[in-house]
């Protein structure tokens, strides 16, 4: 019965947060359905977003919703930015080429920011209230980050199907030589989605910096919550993404009613190895 | 498509060069090959001066190498940057003074050699080996934390060189037959005995979860508190680990929440620390009293705002229960060493910062180590480790004495704690009180510790 509350108790927080992998994960999962490129300076980027809400927050004042805007912008030009500098050149050549690249920028961000911000953890002291649901208290920053997460996330859907860049980017992702058979730009369509999926990274980082304390180092643990996510939710499929967030943050959730908490990554990367052994393209990836 | 590579790599090395030249310096080390450092040279302190050496009649000067790592970056940053503070404010003293002086004339000054082991096990083996067989170290200072000093133990134990422990409380590395390393902090199993013994009298009836960082130390601080819990007749209602990179409390919190409990004991270090501190608060779970590890100690803690108020702390050392002369003549022991406050006001102006229990560790260290070629007369490694040995002794810090048993050699038996808290001052500002033990706590315990609103 303690168990039960429990879980009822842990679950909506756990869904909430939900949203917000599946947001950070959707960015990494665009890019490998558009290029196959896995980006590994995926990490860092949410790190830099986190990094974007607490200076405009702390040093301009800028509410962190309101700061979403600018940090997005950046974001998408820090991603085109990556794409023309680092993965353009290898877009064509095997994997491993590409992982090294963004692999290599990786290292660039997390070297500079270490110089910059230290790896000391930073705290954006914002609270947006919150309000009691049985024994739990359901915090305002998880409840709007979850809807931003997924206003984001009708807006890319509606991006990719309704508008022509974005009929552009599905059609590169589908036949890249016969999207510029039909003149598409694929070089520049590349970048837009490039920069689409950072910005998604940032964006999420700067959400997640609403309601937890990070470092330029914190990344790293939401990248391989992303690669999870992208297995459980399909890699390539940006709405499956979402899917799999949820999925992951109910776990999240779910698993310390059950046992100690210590034991959700091993559950997380266990559920990972099945998932690619039983179903690779993931529960919502197109067939191969 | 080699000028192409060319052209890619060029950009990228341009554009980090770039960048790099915006970016404030910070002291770290390139991650692959790194070059030694020498620690950081501050200004000498006006306030105190280091304990007095005897006369020489003709002066030789020798330098001893004192090798350490320190956390530049990674998780251990915070509180290791606070111990590496405190062991150069004693060697700037020191070297300042004229150095050590042995009773033949040789006078002894103090060289530090330092790499960043960005808190990774790995780099610290690799880095404290570099320190032993290249940089030629004649004493070792332990890395922070129980997990890193573990790793390092093993490299000082197999090349037989002295190391002096701090920001290092678990046990075990000192039951494992070492006979190298000499401990400065109260052992991890009595770190949280004083906050039983301050619960005992606060509210005997409380109901107590135990929620720790699952690591070395963290452990070894539950597997001593558990047992005097149950002998003090304390119901634990809940027991849970946590891993170290948590960063999502909610699931812990609402098992709190669930347990009933009214007391929570834990936490672990400074990331994990603040970040449960902060978390709790947001979700008014109201315990009457939490006491987390290590995190509330540092003087960063208040940026958390009103999370922090009431949050307690067991802590090796704190200003306002600093140890004294008089303590020392009570108790028979020899006094060594400058006061507190001297202590503090060095440290102050030196780095305008106030000292935390991390920066008078470090401090230490040193300090302890300067005790012992004073000892031995000798910078011999073994005649300065028979001394370390021998060495019974009272500072501001507190009682030094090492275990020389074959069993637990090297552990602090010595040493005492003490509880803090923080509190609001009538400014309404954050302060960090000492509540415990009662004869030399500057502050009553608030408690219960008022529900956020």
């Amino acid at each position: 019965m303690q168990q039960l509350s429990l879980l009822l108790a842990s679950l909506p927080d756990g869904i909430l947060l939900g949203f917000v992998y599946g947001l950070a994960a959707m960015g990494l999962t665009l890019i490998w359905g558009v290029m196959n490129v896995i980006n590994l300076s995926h990490g860092p980027i949410i790190a830099l977003g986190m990094f974007g809400t607490f200076f405009l927050f702390t040093r301009m004042g800028l509410n962190p919703y309101a700061g979403l805007i600018p940090v997005a912008f950046v974001g998408l030009l820090l991603g085109i930015l990556i794409y023309a500098v680092a993965v353009h050149r290898v877009i064509n050549a095997p994997h491993l080429s590409s992982l090294l690249a963004t692999f290599s920028v990786n290292m660039i961000i997390i070297g500079l920011g270490t110089a910059a911000f230290t790896t000391s953890p930073y705290n954006v002291d914002f609270s947006a209230g919150g309000f009691k649901l049985g024994s739990t208290t359901l915090l305002g920053t998880r409840l709007i980050a979850a809807l931003v997460a997924m206003l984001f996330t009708g807006g890319l859907y509606l991006f990719l199907f309704r508008t022509r860049p974005g009929k552009y980017i599905r059609a590169v992702a589908n036949n890249r030589a016969a999207a510029e058979l039909m003149g598409i730009p694929s070089t520049r369509i590349l970048a837009l989605s490039f920069g689409l999926g950072t910005m998604l990274a940032a964006v999420s980082g700067a959400l997640i910096a609403t309601f937890f304390p990070f470092s330029i180092l914190a990344g790293g643990s939401y990248e391989l919550k992303s690669f999870v996510i992208g297995v459980l939710g399909g890699l390539g499929n940006p709405v499956g993404a979402l899917f799999g967030g949820l999925v992951l943050g109910m776990l999240e959730g779910v698993i310390p009613a059950f046992m100690e908490t210590s034991w959700v990554p091993v559950i997380e990367f266990g559920l990972f190895v099945i998932i690619l052994l039983v179903r690779p393209s993931g529960l919502f990836g197109a067939k191969q | 498509m080699k000028r192409s590579l060319f052209s890619i790599l060029t950009t990228l090395v341009l554009l980090g060069m770039i960048l790099s030249a915006c970016a404030p310096a910070a002291p770290t080390e390139a991650p692959v090959a790194p070059a030694p450092t020498e620690a950081p040279v501050e200004e000498p302190p006006a306030a105190t001066e280091a304990p007095a050496a005897t006369e020489a009649p003709a002066m030789v000067e020798e330098t001893v190498v004192v090798g350490f790592t320190s956390s530049l970056t990674g998780a251990q940053e915070v509180s290791s940057k606070r111990q590496v503070a405190g062991f150069n404010l004693w060697m700037n003293q020191v070297n300042e003074a004229g150095g050590i002086k042995l009773s033949d004339g040789t006078v002894v000054k103090i060289s530090a050699q330092t790499y960043d082991d960005e808190s990774t096990k790995e780099r610290v083996q690799e880095l404290y080996t570099r320190l032993i067989t290249e940089d030629n170290a004649d004493f070792l200072i332990s890395p922070y934390s129980s997990g890193l000093t573990a790793a390092a133990s093993i490299i000082a134990e197999q090349n037989g060189k002295v190391m002096i422990t701090a920001g290092a409380a678990e046990d075990d590395a000192y039951k494992t037959g070492n006979t190298s390393l000499f401990q400065l902090y109260t052992p991890g199993s009595q770190y949280l005995l004083s906050t039983v013994d301050m619960l005992k009298t606060l509210d005997p009836e409380a109901k107590v979860a135990v929620v720790h960082e699952n690591d070395k130390f963290s452990t070894s601080v539950v597997d001593g508190l558990k047992p005097y819990l149950d002998s003090q007749g304390f119901e634990v209602v809940l027991e849970e680990g946590y891993a170290s990179e948590t960063t999502d409390f909610g699931p812990v919190i609402n098992k709190i929440v669930e347990s009933g409990a009214t007391v929570l004991l834990g936490g672990g270090h400074y990331p994990d620390g603040s970040t449960f501190a902060r978390q709790l608060y947001e979700r008014k779970v109201g315990l009457k009293i939490v006491s987390l590890l290590v995190a509330p100690a540092d003087s960063k803690f208040p940026e958390l705002g009103d999370a922090a108020l009431g949050i307690s702390t067991s802590s090796q050392w704190e200003l306002a229960a600093t140890h004294t002369k008089e303590e020392a003549d009570a108790l028979g022991k020899p006094w060594y060493g400058p006061t507190g406050e001297e202590f503090a006001a060095a440290y102050e102006a030196a780095t305008g910062d106030k000292p935390t229990y991390h920066v008078a560790g470090g401090y230490m260290t040193g300090l302890v180590l300067q005790k012992a070629i004073e000892d031995a007369d000798s910078i011999d490694p073994e005649k300065v480790k028979a001394a370390l040995e021998a060495m019974d002794l009272f500072t501001f810090y507190g009682g030094i004495d090492f275990d020389t048993s074959a069993e637990a050699h090297g552990l602090q038996v010595g040493h005492q704690m003490v509880v803090a808290q923080w509190q609001k001052d009538d400014a309404g500002g954050l302060v960090r009180k000492v509540i415990w033990p009662a004869d030399v706590a500057n502050a009553d315990p608030l408690y219960p510790v008022p529900a956020p609103e």
